[in-house]
């Protein structure tokens, strides 16, 4: 049977600005199971950072129920959300988020840190294996800066799937980098998916979306969408269509 | 997060920003070197002005005349008439705790042998005198009781006296020098002493026998003051009051009368100049402290400017599990390695220039630990103080705001 590793119920969140309540989310229900690829689209205030924010318990629900890997997230103390995020959640931001003048490696072996069950040297080798799962294994040594926009994201990748967690959780990841890298990207995400990885992508490009397996699509705080992808696009087969850039 | 990681992590962050950092450290280096400095020298010159007036004699015992009141007009001590020959033979029969005793008379002048000339003071003083005060006869014989009965015109002089009047090398015993018109035949020369602490040339000195110096010389019968030395230094407080005793028969005070007279020991002398020194210490490490105060507040400062522009790093150390506490760390073992090694360095630095100090200004210096210890306690307190709200600061973002911020 399928691992249910997100489960949301009529998820409200309302924040009081001034003395008005906007209200963001506006009952949202649905659930992410052990292998899936979804992508949450909607324009800009439609509430995907909001939930995005709430999935990745770095926010907390108004009302509504909200379990993560079979744990309830409602009122959980900030030490105890803490843990979560860093046991259970990677996170993928659209600007890497990378600590600058730090090792590619160091970068990665960061969650670790936080993890007072892994060693060093157990930390060092984890964070090896998972750059060289997202191809810089020869890069280990390079600070942010000598590294290039798609190589910054995949170091960002590699930190998010160090601690091995229950779901990937992206924002917008491909939002600062070109097609051409975007795809490279996406096939990252669509092996690491293959490798039994679950992912929840937020974007609002269709044609990324296009390279998951389920998009569910807000408006204004709802959920309009929720449908499988009948023709998923295999990223390293679109990368190959691409025209081939003229050298210079 | 471990506190060997916590450490790691902060001493990498202060290396991303060499410069900063030790420009940082530099208000903490400046107050720890002079903390330490300064209570170095204040400490040197305690230990100084207890070993000079030790080597004056440990024991020694100086009467001095009080404020005279007469008429009802207080007097100078110094033209005080109340101490008198007479005192002299009290103590010198009545008392059990003094070995030697010594009256003291001098009189300023100018010392002439030949064609050299030097303005000096002559000391009228008993035959023990060298006794009491520790001094040494280099070559020669001090004078005798036989000397101060006849008062004899004989004189031992000081190495300054030697130099300026027998500069070309002539041996000064068996000659004859002249003071205020008086000579005076050198029986003996003593042995250097150099300068006090109080800057006084204790070579520049001409001892003679009390009773030649006060017929010839002061034409006056009182004595300046009476020196003496306790049996052994524990029993100096005693003898301070038997002395006391002594001398209110003599004087024949009443029992309510103050004293006209002062008995001190060396031990209240000791203390007396102690507590001078302890208050201008107390002043110089106050001002050291504030330098101290002040880099703190640099680092208060520079850590407010590192959290404000690593919020987004602060934002994403908290979503991938950083807890409020491992960020409020972070920045607390920053704060804390930057006033500590700024205290190193400091610490370092204050012992290099009281050496230096000591060696090239040659003023008496003394480095204690516990300077040493409480200077690096204040810095690593410094630092926790300082560093305490810019890490609580840190530690209370959102991270949600905090990793959206440009």
């Amino acid at each position: 049977m399928d691992k249910t590793i997100i489960k949301i119920e009529e998820i409200k969140r309302e924040f009081l600005i001034g003395n008005e309540t906007v209200r963001a989310l506006k009952g949202i229900n649905f659930s992410i199971t052990q292998g899936e690829f979804v992508t949450i689209m909607g324009t800009s205030g439609s509430g995907k950072s909001t939930l995005l924010n709430i999935l990745g318990c770095l926010d907390q629900p108004t009302s509504g129920i909200y379990e993560l890997d079979k744990v309830a997230v409602k009122n959980l103390s900030k030490n105890a959300l803490a843990k979560l995020r860093n046991e259970k959640i990677g996170f993928i931001f659209q600007s890497y988020n990378l600590l600058p003048r730090t090792t590619a490696l160091e970068n990665v072996e960061l969650p670790l840190y936080y993890n007072k069950t892994v060693s060093s040297k157990e930390r060092k080798e984890r964070a090896e294996n998972a750059l060289s799962l997202v191809g810089l294994a020869d890069r280990m040594d390079h600070t942010p800066s000598q590294l290039s926009g798609g190589q910054q994201q995949r170091v960002a990748i590699a930190r998010a799937i160090v601690n091995d967690p229950v779901v990937i959780l992206a924002d917008e990841a491909t939002g600062n980098l070109d097609t051409r890298t975007s795809y490279e990207i996406m096939a990252l995400f669509q092996d690491l998916n293959s490798r039994g990885k679950t992912i929840a992508f937020v974007t609002h490009e269709p044609d990324i979306a296009l390279f998951s397996n389920r998009t569910i699509v807000l408006r204004d705080g709802h959920k309009i969408k929720d449908n499988p992808v009948d023709n998923i696009n295999i990223a390293a087969e679109a990368l190959q269509k691409l025209p081939i850039e003229e050298e210079l | 997060m471990k506190t060997i990681n916590l450490i790691k992590i902060a001493w990498k962050a202060l290396q991303r920003n060499k410069t900063r950092a030790f420009l940082t450290m530099l208000g903490i280096i400046i107050g720890v070197a002079s903390v330490i400095a300064m209570m170095a020298i204040g400490e040197g010159s305690k230990q100084s002005i207890r070993n000079q007036i030790s080597s004056m004699g440990s024991n020694m015992l100086s009467i001095m005349p009080g404020s005279d009141f007469r008429g009802g007009v207080r007097r100078d001590n110094s033209e005080s008439q109340s101490l008198t020959l007479t005192d002299l033979k009290a103590l010198q029969t009545k008392s059990a705790t003094i070995s030697y005793i010594s009256p003291q008379v001098n009189g300023g002048g100018q010392a002439i042998f030949g064609s050299n000339n030097w303005p000096t003071s002559i000391y009228g003083v008993g035959e023990n005198y060298t006794d009491i005060r520790k001094l040494e006869i280099a070559s020669g014989v001090m004078f005798t009781e036989n000397d101060t009965k006849m008062a004899a015109k004989v004189a031992v002089i000081g190495q300054t006296i030697v130099e300026n009047l027998f500069g070309d090398g002539t041996d000064p015993v068996g000659q004859t020098i002249r003071f205020d018109r008086i000579p005076f035949k050198i029986i003996g020369v003593l042995k250097e002493k150099g300068t006090n602490t109080f800057g006084q040339d204790q070579d520049d000195i001409i001892l003679a026998p009390y009773t030649t110096v006060q017929k010839r010389i002061l034409a006056s019968e009182h004595l300046r003051s009476i020196v003496a030395s306790a049996k052994s230094e524990e029993i100096a407080d005693e003898a301070v009051e038997e002395l006391s005793d002594i001398l209110r028969v003599s004087h024949k005070l009443k029992a309510n009368d103050e004293d006209d007279f002062h008995v001190r020991s060396q031990q209240e002398l000791i203390s007396t100049f102690s507590s001078t020194t302890a208050i201008l210490t107390i002043l110089l490490v106050v001002i050291a402290s504030i330098s101290l105060v002040v880099g703190g507040i640099g680092i208060m400062n520079i850590m407010y400017v590192s959290v404000t522009e690593r919020t987004r790093e602060i934002g994403l150390r908290m979503a991938i599990g950083g807890r409020g506490v491992d960020i409020l760390m972070q920045f607390l073992v920053e704060a804390i390695l930057i006033s500590v090694t700024g205290g190193l360095i400091g610490v370092l630095l204050g012992i290099g220039s009281t050496l230096g100090v000591s060696t090239y200004l040659r003023w008496p210096t003394s480095v204690t630990s516990e300077s040493i210890i409480i200077s690096f306690l204040v810095c690593a307190i410094t630092g926790i103080f300082f560093g305490w709200y810019p890490a609580r600061k840190a530690a209370s973002l959102d991270p949600i705001v905090a990793l959206r911020y440009e």
